[in-house]
């Protein structure tokens, strides 16, 4: 995927010019929010459910060659194969080598963000296979031809009318009215249930992977991922190392967050754990099952200060919550992971200098954190992603200098006390006409969309210190 | 560097005359010098000793959030050792006591010789409504106050310090006080120091969602207690030609609203 992160002010204001889809996303900032709210209220004791979720994550993480080696014997134990991935082109390679081992034509996929980051679909269309998106939203985005711009709600930017002209426009099934969101869905399950029968492999994703049984867990609400790893010859989970937890318990802990923070409900419709091929008493399931597990840099990222978001479990309630992911909208990220956890993840997964604005992309209002079920402190993390983006030059030289020369200043009182009594008298005597400047041109983004209102009349320490004279 | 959990800091009784240093903040200092006047008065009716420190200028915050730690640390060593001496430092403005009470350790975790002394003033740091309410539990003399207000949770304090209430209780002293809340309160208004000005396209949809929620609140003047929001929410409502003032909440507890809304003319 062609990454445009540094294009993130443009694309953010083509996004803010489109009416309808400022309405829309604003709509969601305020729903999304308010149904989780009382999801968690319901449940009740948020605060001590997330604590104990962080310390079984930083517990797996900390010991995470053990677990993942207890999980590979498992999945080999019970039949299945477990595939080693350093990167994106490694994922691929093993994907595509099992789909032509096994002459695949057809591809059900399953939605995954660690497919989307490896660009997955692509590599094996290029190669002749038809994949189908099997997640609606995806399955949507993909008719559009367009990235997700959310991590839950792939097709999150599209309104219903919008989906109902992309279905009226590539499904050739004549005159029909397709109003409401029922006629649409059911129209997409009757397309998809072809594509499921025959598909002769079936990818999906992971939520979480067990460590002591090596079963993989899943969540979704639509059943997809089951008909997917269940119909097809051979069924590929594709995740990351970071979803391994020791026990099926530790699993359950997770689920009493996932849903609750992502969809505002208490579990989603389908929760289902993966444990290998058919065995001979079974009725269904596949021939062969493999598991890829992608590393991508997430091993540079353990033991680093950035390693508590590898506790993420991608609930997107961090970005349901940020008000700049939903005026900036999920494509202006210009990568896979978009809001708060994009704009910490994307430097680390990519670079910093291919996406150095992301971690700007934040008024640390730490809703985000507020809200994290694996209690990761964003706006912490981003802060010191802007501390590299300084130390490295990435940060543009006036706002370097002007923090430089601010502290300079700062740190010599009488001298700061000085000169800013000189020039906020300067700017009263200037101001006090109106009240306000329109133009600031030392900082031209202030004043583009805002007056600065002028000071009230000297500096505070001026007045107090010929208060206190006159006073002695 | 992560910051710690919100206080959790319980006074049964108020101190008696408790020796109190006033953070002016740097942006009181310059453009709203009344709202440290508020503040010092508002701290000796609830009977504090009051001091304003000469060395003080700012606390670091803008180098801090941009990144620039070396900077940020600099000034916070100078403001460690300004406040040593007293027994409560107080600031108009949860985003600078928030910076002391949240930050200041986090920026000293691994230097031994400051790190002590940053949990020292930390603990001592206290946003103004919430030290005059949970510290000096002090009731201000509203009687004669009156308005249609609504109030602005500006997120450091809120988040930081837990301040919600602390404002409201003290409005409520006056029952001439109307309170219509904001829907969507606790969303940032957009300010986030020079991310206002990094990213102006964001921000402007951000104020001037905050801005039309003022507006349909049906009050007439905005109350915040951070002046960074502040001059942010006044300066884009003069540029939108708003009916709607804009004041620092000690301003109106104060009895001091006799000057101009911020951005307003003299009269």
């Amino acid at each position: 995927m062609k990454q445009t992160s540094n294009a993130f002010l443009d694309t953010a204001r083509g996004n803010l010019a489109d009416q309808r889809l400022r309405e829309h996303m604003n709509g969601l900032g305020i729903t999304i929010p308010l149904g989780r709210a009382m999801a968690m209220e319901e449940l009740g004791n948020f605060e001590v459910l997330r604590s104990h979720l962080r310390d079984i994550k930083d517990h797996t993480l900390n010991n995470l060659d053990y677990y993942l080696g207890r999980y590979e014997e498992n999945v080999i134990q019970r039949g299945g194969q477990v595939h080693w991935a350093s990167d994106a082109s490694e994922l691929n390679d093993i994907v595509a080598g099992i789909c032509q081992r096994i002459e695949a034509r057809q591809v059900a996929k399953g939605k995954s963000m660690v497919t989307e980051e490896t660009a997955l679909t692509a590599h094996l269309q290029a190669l002749g296979l038809e994949v189908t998106e099997t997640d609606l939203g995806e399955y949507i985005i993909q008719l559009a031809d367009e990235p997700p711009s959310h991590i839950v709600g792939p097709a999150f930017h599209k309104t219903p009318e919008q989906i109902r002209e992309l279905f009226l426009e590539h499904h050739q099934l004549g005159e029909r009215s397709l109003e409401t969101p029922t006629e649409m869905v059911q129209e997409a399950r009757d397309i998809l249930r072809d594509k499921f029968l025959n598909a002769d492999v079936g990818i999906i994703g992971a939520n979480a992977l067990v460590a002591e049984d090596g079963r993989s867990m899943l969540v979704t609400n639509e059943g997809n991922g089951d008909l997917g790893a269940n119909l097809p010859r051979v069924a590929i989970v594709c995740t990351t190392i970071d979803k391994v937890l020791p026990r099926a318990e530790d699993a359950t802990a997770l689920l009493r967050l996932l849903a609750r923070s992502a969809i505002a409900l208490p579990v989603s419709a389908y929760t289902s754990f993966y444990t290998g091929p058919r065995r001979d008493e079974d009725l269904d399931g596949p021939e062969e099952f493999h598991v890829v597990l992608l590393d991508n840099r997430r091993t540079e990222i353990l033991g680093s200060k950035y390693q508590d978001m590898l506790r993420c479990m991608r609930c997107a309630a961090c970005l349901n919550h940020c008000p700049v992911y939903i005026g900036a909208g999920g494509h202006a990220y210009g990568w896979v992971y978009p809001g708060p956890m994009g704009s910490v993840l994307t430097p680390l997964l990519t670079s910093l200098e291919e996406s150095s604005l992301l971690p700007e992309a934040c008024t640390s209002c730490g809703r985000c954190a507020e809200v994290c079920p694996a209690e990761i402190p964003l706006p912490d993390l981003l802060r010191d992603l802007r501390a590299e983006s300084v130390q490295s030059g990435l940060t543009p030289w006036r706002w370097r200098w002007a923090m430089r020369l601010h502290a300079w200043l700062a740190k010599r009182p009488g001298l700061y006390h000085f000169t800013t009594g000189m020039a906020i008298k300067l700017m009263h005597r200037m101001g006090r006409k109106n009240g306000f400047f329109s133009k600031l041109p030392v900082a031209p983004g202030w004043s583009s969309v805002r007056e600065l209102p002028a000071p009230q009349g000297g500096t505070f320490m001026q007045q107090w210190k010929a208060r206190s004279k006159s006073d002695g | 560097m992560h910051s710690s959990n919100k206080p959790n800091r319980q006074f049964t009784e108020p101190p008696e005359n408790p020796s109190v240093a006033l953070l002016v903040t740097c942006i009181a200092d310059l453009f709203r010098p009344s709202v440290a006047f508020a503040s010092l008065q508002l701290l000796e009716q609830a009977g504090c000793e009051v001091t304003v420190p000469e060395q003080q200028t700012c606390c670091g915050q803008p180098a801090y959030n941009t990144g620039d730690y070396r900077s940020g640390r600099a000034i916070a060593r100078q403001v460690i050792e300004t406040f040593a001496d007293y027994n409560f430092v107080v600031a108009p403005s949860g985003s600078c006591a928030g910076m002391m009470h949240q930050h200041y350790p986090a920026l000293f975790e691994d230097d031994g010789e400051w790190r002590g002394r940053a949990r020292d003033l930390a603990s001592r740091s206290w946003e103004v409504t919430s030290f005059l309410t949970e510290v000096m539990q002090f009731k201000p003399d509203l009687s004669n106050a009156s308005g249609k207000y609504t109030y602005h949770d500006s997120c450091a304090g809120l988040r930081e310090l837990g301040i919600k209430e602390q404002p409201r209780q003290l409005l409520k002293a006056s029952r001439g006080i109307d309170i219509q809340e904001l829907n969507q309160t606790e969303v940032c208004c957009g300010f986030g120091g020079t991310f206002c000005a990094k990213m102006p396209d964001i921000s402007e949809k951000m104020v001037d969602d905050k801005l039309d929620n003022a507006l349909a609140s049906g009050a007439d003047t905005l109350l915040g207690g951070d002046l960074g929001c502040l001059l942010n929410l006044a300066g884009r409502a003069k540029r939108r030609n708003l009916d709607l003032d804009v004041r620092h909440v000690v301003e109106v507890i104060a009895g001091a609203d006799q000057h101009p809304a911020i951005g307003e003319r003299e009269t």
